[in-house]
């Protein structure tokens, strides 16, 4: 049975009608990335599957919270917390509890901790103050927050955002590591297709209003995409398979569809 | 120095204070909420002047008008520094008028701007006792999600922290702390207490737990040296709290940079 489905959903903001007409169905373990234009309401949808959200029409049908891990979006420079990554990972795990946290020993969540660092190969640096790690270094760690309570569903909200290429690269291929290896489904927000094409099950594009979802081969094409957009894109295929997208509007980009 | 019951009242609330400041500083720190801090500490002023012109306790002044500034801050956004700000200034407006319609003592007000330790009173230390000891309680329940909200508001939003309850609350028990620690440094140095033991504790050390008591420990070490210090002296206390908390941060930013 699929993870987290939506029909015919709709949401509105303010008055406002974010997007509608939605379908969407994540299957477990896999990798589905919710791609769009800025403001076009891919944010929204990780938070409707929090359960942050709720639908103006629709359906929903999301994970109990506490089988959901969710990495928020880190604006450029915010995450420069005085503590090592391996706090914050350990935040990620017990954080939302009441009381004192005193060191014990042979503590399980430590060891729960170790683990979760070693899935995402932070060890090296998890001992480090986080704020004089790479951003890199510091998108793993966050990342590792997001899965220590060992989650069915992972919500990541633009990860990759303040990342060089091969970082980007190497942490898609993480993400879709995890994805197969532990049977977590993941939903990656993101802005830009291309440097993750290679990695996806899924992709899910917001804008016009509405969003199109489906396997990478079937939903870019220059024709889905187009017509979502209401403006001509194009999609190259390079010589090893990989699908470009060229002429994506970057922002606020609206189709209008008279 | 302790066989004068004044100074054994001195460092009880001393030792109160600097306890929940050395906590609540780290905190506010840790949440970049020095200004919000710092215009607490400025309208206890006007209500210490205040409650000087009624005739009431001064202390009263103090934890009303923290109070009421707290209650006037906890629902801003933590990086709102203009409505922080405009709230800081009627406060020393209002402050300027109490103290212009009193008529009394000049000295009334350096002690309200600077502190002294030798108006402690035992109903004093008892207040002060109190507020810090449901202070630490407090923490102690609900220190763990402070934290969680601290670092990653929206993270922990997420993961069911009430993280707006929780600013709140933190915003009001940092008023309450404000308010008692004025009483003995004075509306302006409270900020000694409050910050430099903290930021000196978060330059050390990257573990949250080690840092925390760090700050606690400076903070009750510039405190008591302090009160000995001004005890011994001809010179106020408030100059040596802020000068020991000031050595101190130099210290560990020049050993810091040393290990870089």
């Amino acid at each position: 049975m699929s993870l987290l489905e939506l029909r015919d959903a709709e949401v509105q903001l303010g008055g406002r009608t974010i997007w509608s007409d939605v379908d969407l169905t994540v299957e477990p373990g896999t990798f589905t990335a919710v791609l769009g234009p800025n403001g076009a309401g891919k944010s929204t949808l990780l938070k409707v599957a929090l359960g942050l959200v709720p639908l103006a029409s629709g359906m929903v049908r999301a994970p109990a919270k506490r089988d959901v891990g969710y990495l928020p979006q880190h604006h450029h420079g915010e995450a420069t917390a005085p503590f090592r990554g391996v706090d914050l990972v350990r935040l990620g795990l017990d954080g939302a509890r009441w009381g004192v946290p005193l060191p014990r020993r042979n503590d399980p969540r430590r060891e729960r901790v170790a683990e979760t660092i070693a899935l995402v190969g932070a060890e090296r640096y998890a001992d480090r103050p986080f704020g004089e790690l790479s951003g890199g270094e510091q998108q793993r760690l966050l990342i590792a927050q997001a899965l220590v309570r060992r989650p069915r569903l992972l919500l990541l909200d633009e990860p990759l955002e303040s990342l060089d290429l091969p970082n980007q690269h190497a942490v898609a291929a993480l993400v879709r590591r995890i994805c197969h290896e532990q049977g977590i489904a993941v939903l990656l927000v993101a802005h830009d297709v291309n440097p993750i094409s290679d990695y996806l099950d899924q992709v899910v594009y917001f804008a016009g209003g509405t969003a199109v979802s489906g396997a990478p081969s079937e939903v870019i094409t220059e024709a889905t995409l187009s017509r979502l957009y209401g403006t001509p894109i194009e999609v190259l295929r390079t010589r090893d398979g990989r699908l470009v997208v060229v002429g994506q509007p970057d922002t606020g980009a609206h189709a209008h569809s008279h | 120095m302790l066989t004068y019951r004044f100074m054994v009242d001195a460092y009880a609330a001393g030792t109160a204070v600097a306890v929940t400041s050395g906590v609540l500083g780290w905190f506010m720190v840790l949440r970049r909420q020095t200004f919000a801090g710092h215009t607490l500490a400025m309208v206890g002023f006007p209500g210490a002047a205040a409650a000087a012109l009624a005739g009431v306790p001064i202390a009263a002044g103090y934890f009303g008008a923290c109070t009421l500034g707290a209650l006037a801050l906890g629902g801003r956004r933590r990086d709102d520094s203009a409505a922080t700000g405009t709230v800081q200034a009627v406060g020393l407006g209002l402050g300027v008028l109490f103290v212009g319609l009193y008529h009394g003592l000049l000295t009334d007000v350096t002690t309200l701007l600077f502190g002294t330790f030798l108006g402690i009173t035992q109903g004093d230390v008892i207040a002060i006792a109190a507020v810090s000891a449901a202070t630490l309680a407090l923490l102690a329940v609900g220190g763990r999600q402070l934290l969680f909200a601290s670092v990653d508001g929206e993270a922990a939003h997420a993961a069911g922290v009430r993280v707006r309850l929780l600013s709140y609350g933190f915003v009001l028990l940092l008023g309450l702390s404000v308010a008692a620690t004025s009483q003995l440094t004075g509306a302006l140095l409270v900020l000694a207490l409050l910050v430099a033991p903290a930021a000196t504790a978060q330059q050390v050390t990257a573990r949250p737990l080690r840092s925390l008591a760090l700050s606690v420990a400076l903070a009750l070490g510039v405190t008591w040296g302090g009160l000995a210090l001004a005890y011994y002296s001809i010179y106020p206390v408030g100059f040596y709290v802020t000068s020991l908390a000031f050595a101190a941060y130099v210290v560990a930013r020049v050993w810091r940079w040393a290990n870089a």
